[in-house]
């Protein structure tokens, strides 16, 4: 079922992402994790679908997604470059039940995110702060440059909060000037102090590109994390979700 | 027609494609699945039947590969909407897999090395709409596409083309299988855009 939907604001997150708040028609609510699908209808009635991670838990209609731009990505550029306050557009969902966390999981959790794989583990994120849950949560997040973080700013308050979220970051083109590793993909040895031993039986939630995923979720299974704990999310260069 | 977004205007690259509704052609092949991708060693590997009342037929990857093959060429439609045309597979019919077997099950729960499951009526393992793909393109199928051995049951959305297949059980009932669970269609037919539950 379709469900009307206008844009209530937009905010640039970096020079590529941008966070886009939504009202929808009588949205259903959501887990963290899931996504929507946004169909655009042009005006001679040709449409597009695509995928996208909601962000952040629903304040009764309103939903928010972050999206990055793509090349030649008609949809995301739709909404990354064109969408202005009030226009309309049309929202299907929630998608998915596999990827998501839940206020009543209190087991540790690691989140491992590259680049706009972020976006619904900040929306795991946002949600466990809202429910006041308690569950410790390391969140290791891989992207080019400090520039190509999202959320940076919410992070770095969230992470100084002292509420059992911890965030480790992992550059791999350019660092921050002083950072003690040198640019490169999440390890072995990153994985062990970023996340959780394996005997701390946490659940692991990996979002990224593919060869991130596959990389990450090799890593974990080998550090002997089992691997009905590690759940992915892949997007490839053609689109999936995020 | 959908409410109308000011301003799209759209770039219907897959103009000309004969594809199914909702879906826009990609000359990559995407990636998708739950969890850490399984290896799984060819010594190790086996394929089971198991009938509805629990008679088990089991091949060897030796027994497996001494079946008469075929090549195929066939589209695929994933429902996260990419489809891609004309993928070259080879593999062992189900047809060869379920011949000389008698049953009354009309359903098929297939599992996978890792857990994954999908179910699908028999009939559509059936009548050369499905196989065991053990070669992608010329080349052994790479452990991030499924390899050794995925099925490939291209008429329906992706996710029945279960990944590191390793057996099938016969079912009087259907039953759904792991993405059927988590609000995906039990049939999944992409001609019919059955996507989720309710479509």
């Amino acid at each position: 079922m379709w469900r009307a939907a206008s844009v209530l604001s937009l905010q640039d997150e970096t020079a590529t992402a941008r966070t886009v708040r939504l009202h929808v028609a009588d949205w259903p609510g959501h887990d963290a994790g899931q996504h929507v699908d946004v169909r655009l209808t042009a005006a001679d009635g040709y449409t597009a679908v695509r995928s996208y991670s909601l962000a952040a838990p629903a304040e009764g209609d309103r939903i928010e997604l972050t999206v990055e731009r793509i090349v030649d990505g008609e949809v995301s550029s739709y909404l990354a470059d064109v969408a202005a306050i009030g226009d309309a557009l049309e929202v299907r969902g929630p998608v998915g039940g596999w990827f998501v966390w839940r206020p009543e999981q209190l087991e540790p959790v690691a989140l491992i995110a590259g680049g706009s794989g972020i976006v619904p583990l900040m929306a795991m994120v946002r949600v466990r702060s809202a429910a006041g849950n308690n569950a410790p949560f390391r969140l290791l997040y891989s992207a080019r440059t400090p520039e190509s973080v999202i959320y940076a700013a919410e992070l770095r308050d969230r992470a100084v909060a002292g509420d059992g979220l911890g965030v480790s970051y992992a550059y791999t083109r350019r660092a921050p000037q002083g950072w003690s590793r040198p640019p490169r993909r999440v390890d072995a040895e990153l994985i062990g102090v970023a996340t959780w031993p394996s005997g701390d039986r946490p659940t692991c939630y990996v979002c990224g590109p593919t060869p991130f995923v596959e990389s990450v979720a090799g890593l974990l299974t080998r550090a002997g994390h089992e691997p009905a704990r590690i759940r992915t999310e892949r997007f490839g260069p053609s689109g999936g979700a995020t | 027609m959908g409410i109308i977004s000011r301003g799209f205007s759209g770039r219907r690259s897959s103009g000309d494609a004969h594809l199914p509704p909702g879906q826009y052609l990609t000359k990559d092949f995407p990636v998708l699945s739950a969890g850490p991708t399984p290896a799984v060693r060819l010594d190790d590997w086996e394929f089971t039947i198991t009938s509805e009342t629990g008679v088990v037929r089991r091949w060897t990857w030796a027994a497996f590969r001494a079946l008469p093959a075929e090549r195929i060429t066939v589209d695929l439609h994933c429902v996260t909407r990419w489809s891609k045309l004309a993928t070259a597979w080879e593999g062992v019919s189900l047809d060869v897999l379920l011949a000389d077997l008698t049953t009354t099950a009309r359903f098929a729960l297939v599992d996978s090395y890792g857990g994954y499951t999908t179910n699908l009526p028999l009939e559509d393992l059936r009548g050369g709409q499905a196989w065991l793909a053990f070669q992608y393109d010329g080349k052994d199928l790479v452990a991030e596409h499924g390899g050794p051995v995925r099925l490939l049951v291209p008429h329906l959305y992706l996710w029945k083309s279960a990944k590191w297949v390793r057996g099938v059980t016969l079912k009087s009932e259907d039953a759904p299988g792991f993405w059927e669970s988590l609000g995906y269609h039990a049939y999944g037919d992409p001609w019919r855009e059955q996507r989720y539950w309710g479509d």
